[in-house]
């Protein structure tokens, strides 16, 4: 049964985004990763590549709060630059697949016929490859570094987004209202800006937060295996990596790195939740109903 | 007296601190058929699936007692309970027979479901009884279409195996809910037929919800009326038809279409052709499983349609009269034939001179749910021709226009800020009607454009089109299906069957003589003003 509110409801999605605790919490801790990603180099207590051997595996104290790693360097600085580094290869290579994966998927979706024929069919072959293998396919062919790191990722995310975007455009394509504007002889991308895109941000919205997820998640991988950000830039995969020698004597060295990709990894994912929740307005009406209760 | 079969007291149905239901009481007895009539929203579903305890939207609390057949209570009874009733005491009809069927299940299959269950029939038992079960509801060559799947069948046939599942294991109640909304006037009148005839066999108590009057009248013994969750009559049949009560029954009485009820304001005879439809042929290529085919939608039709007049276009589901509106529109690519909008060729036109003729041609659809953007406001919504066709310069000329088109339309300015979502499926019909008008068109295509509102919606909305035809001097398109409803807007009619047009004349006389049967048909298919208790 439906009802209909009885003035306008005009309340800001942001408002509606803090009604959900989980979608909260997850936005603070992810404006906290954001904060570290741009500031990092000036919060760092210590520098990430000040060595101070005398001071080698310290677990973590008041001094070095996530203690030191096998050549003193401060693990909580180190840490810091490392999530920056792994936030800009994961926001840079997300925002890549996005413009080129969107762009295809709707032109294919809403011109149909051969464009899309031929767009999807190249689509599918990138799909046929492992997603590390066709990262490490690109390093191999332009040599590891972070340049090459989000060319890598974003390549292999952009036949996603293409098969998302692809996916929506179909069935908005062919909705009345579609059909409607094409009737008044409204021009393409009048409807492609006005009525398919927005009608497909939803889910777009859910995939680049998952896809931010898994980019900092390859990211970690590729680094771990030595062909992503390179020494002496620290990065949370190296450092996994560093740290293996070391685990049973200092659980710090790996424990503290694979909180950052958890955290960053959970937050992105929980976000991208709730904002899917309230950037559906049906949905939206639904929470304000909820919550007015 | 015999115990009723379902008695309901004192029914209440609460969703957060919302009553949606309010002290709703009914009997219901063998071989009796109780009507629920209301508005959508007034709470007639709530009702019967509460009653039933089928109800199971989230949140919402059911008080009161509803009983069957004298001992079992089905309000607050355990899942158990109520698994071992439904399917086997009491049959259930939905309203879309497009999505109550498993499309992955045989027709069998679907059938002998329950019988197994409720019944503990072994398999072959349950399919003579699935085979009975067909033929009694009238499906064409049973034996075949039991092997069949849903999507095999038309809407009136997935009707009619609905009702066949209901049937099943001689349920003693049968739930319809707007079992024929959907649907075609002329199947919902076999429907309605097939029902009543089930029920003098089967002997069950029938509970038939709608939204119309004129249906109810042609089912119910008796009728409850709802409004906002509450009773506001109840009565036999024939005393709410001849003497109702509330003002709130005389009004859905009113809002009936009715064959011969009025007719639309004369057109000048002099009126000259705006469009000319010549020789129209539009084929569908499809491709299925055993290769590729066409659909012939549209057959060599003609007809011309006089400024300031209305062309009723009229037929069932898949005649092709919307394949017309489609073609008109550039939506569809003709195979043949010519269409002339005052002298200009509509199939012709490219560029800058079909972008402006797309502006003398408006359109509304009928479905006020998906014609309209969900994630833009009305403003937007309705500016669109406006910015497309640049006629209103800036954001205040647009904003100035907007609300002068709501105006004309009945609705209130401040609709502007509003979403879709927050408005009733007549709001945004309306909001339909403004944005075609926006363009200020001279030929105005209206496809079903009332055929999925309530009737007392629709004959408000039908009010509203007739008046800007008045005042604007507007010529329609209207196509539809009921022939009550064309014949209080049109001044001349096209009757289209298959793709040809078996009637085309000035409405005056086709109603006063139809002279092909498919246009009787659908002429005796309309509910008659007095309900079939009277006759």
């Amino acid at each position: 049964m439906t009802t209909f509110a009885d003035e306008t409801t005009r309340v800001a999605s942001w408002r509606l985004l803090l009604r959900n605790p989980v979608t909260v919490v997850s936005a603070v801790v992810l404006g906290v990763v954001v904060f570290v990603a741009v500031a990092a180099t000036w919060i760092t207590p210590f520098g990430v590549n000040d060595v101070d051997v005398p001071n080698a595996l310290q677990p973590p104290s008041g001094d070095h709060w996530f203690g030191t790693d096998e050549l003193g360097r401060d693990l909580l600085s180190r840490v810091l630059v490392a999530t920056q580094a792994s936030m800009r290869v994961a926001v840079v290579s997300v925002a890549f697949a996005v413009v080129v994966g969107v762009t295809v998927g709707v032109v294919a979706g809403y011109r149909g016929g051969w464009v899309d024929t031929v767009f999807m069919r190249i689509v599918d072959v990138m799909f046929a490859f492992p997603v590390l293998l066709l990262a490490l396919a690109v390093v191999a062919i332009l040599g590891p570094g972070t340049t090459t790191t989000i060319l890598a990722i974003g390549i292999v995310y952009t036949p996603i987004f293409a098969r998302v975007a692809r996916a929506s455009t179909l069935g908005v394509r062919v909705e009345p209202f579609v059909q409607m504007s094409r009737a008044m002889g409204t021009g393409n991308l009048y409807i492609l800006g006005r009525h398919i895109v927005p009608n497909i941000a939803g889910p777009l919205v859910v995939q680049t937060s998952l896809s931010l997820a898994f980019a900092i998640l390859s990211e970690a991988a590729l680094s771990f295996l030595g062909l992503g950000i390179q020494p002496p830039q620290p990065s949370l995969g190296r450092m996994i990596f560093d740290s293996q020698g070391f685990v049973t004597m200092a659980w710090w060295m790996a424990v503290f790195p694979g909180a950052a990709i958890f955290v960053i990894v959970l937050a992105f994912n929980l976000v991208g939740d709730g904002l899917r929740d309230v950037l559906d307005p049906k949905q939206r009406t639904m929470i304000e109903a909820r919550s007015k209760r | 007296m015999t115990d009723p079969i379902l008695s309901v007291r004192d029914l209440r149905v609460r969703i957060g601190r919302r009553e949606i239901v309010r002290d709703v009481g009914f009997d219901v007895h063998r071989e009796q058929t109780l009507g629920i009539v209301g508005e959508s929203g007034s709470g007639k579903s709530m009702t019967a699936l509460s009653a039933t305890g089928l109800l199971d939207t989230p949140g919402a609390v059911v008080d009161g007692s509803s009983t069957l057949a004298g001992s079992t209570q089905l309000v607050g009874a355990s899942p158990r309970l109520l698994r071992s009733v439904h399917g086997g005491r009491i049959g259930f009809v939905f309203q879309d027979p497009g999505t109550s069927l498993n499309p992955l299940l045989t027709l069998e299959r679907q059938i002998t479901e329950s019988l197994e269950t409720h019944r503990k029939m072994t398999r072959r038992q349950a399919n003579t009884r699935a085979l009975e079960l067909l033929e009694a509801v009238g499906l064409p060559d049973p034996q075949t279409r039991l092997r069949g799947y849903p999507h095999q069948l038309s809407g009136g046939q997935r009707q009619r195996v609905m009702i066949a599942i209901a049937l099943a294991c001689d349920p003693e109640l049968l739930i319809a809910d707007e079992p024929t909304t959907s649907l075609d006037v002329t199947t919902q009148a076999q429907i309605i037929e097939l029902v009543r005839t089930l029920q003098r066999d089967f002997g069950a108590a029938v509970v038939w919800i709608s939204h119309d009057l004129g249906v109810i009248g042609q089912v119910a013994d008796d009728v409850t009326v709802l409004r906002d969750g509450q009773i506001v009559e109840q009565a036999p049949i024939l005393d709410v038809f001849d003497e109702p009560q509330n003002s709130y029954t005389r009004e859905l009485l009113h809002a009936r279409p009715l064959v011969g009820r009025s007719q639309p304001a004369p057109a000048p005879h002099d009126a000259p052709v705006l469009l000319r439809v010549d020789g129209l042929d539009v084929r569908f290529p499809v491709t299925t499983p055993v290769g590729k085919s066409t659909v012939h939608a549209v057959k060599q039709l003609s007809f011309g349609v006089r400024r300031g007049t209305t062309l009723g276009l009229v037929g069932e589901s898949g005649s092709g009269k919307s394949t017309v509106a489609g073609a008109l529109t550039g939506l569809v690519e003709p195979d043949a034939g010519s269409a002339k909008l005052d002298g200009i060729d509509v199939f012709g036109v490219r560029g800058a001179a079909q972008k402006a003729l797309r502006r003398r041609i408006g359109l509304v659809f009928q479905d006020p749910f998906s014609s309209l953007n969900p994630r833009v406001r009305v403003q937007t919504a309705v500016d669109e021709p406006l910015r497309v066709h640049r006629l209103a310069r800036g954001a205040r000329a647009r904003q100035t226009r907007v609300a002068e088109l709501l105006e004309l339309v009945g609705l209130p300015t401040s609709f502007a800020s509003r979403y879709p979502h927050e408005l009733s499926g007549g709001q945004r019909q309306r909001v339909s009607i403004a944005r075609a008008l926006a363009a200020e068109p001279e030929l105005l295509i209206l496809d079903e454009a009332t055929a999925s509102l309530d009737v007392s919606v629709q004959a408000h909305v039908l009010d509203l089109l007739a008046d800007l035809q008045r005042e604007l001097g507007l010529t329609y398109l209207f196509i539809g299906h009921d022939l009550a409803v064309i014949q209080q807007m049109s001044h001349d009619v096209v009757v289209m069957r298959d793709g040809e047009a078996v009637e085309y004349r000035p409405a005056a006389e086709l109603f006063a003589d139809p002279e092909d049967d498919y246009t009787r048909a659908l002429l005796a298919a309309v509910p008659p003003a007095r309900p079939r208790a009277a006759v």
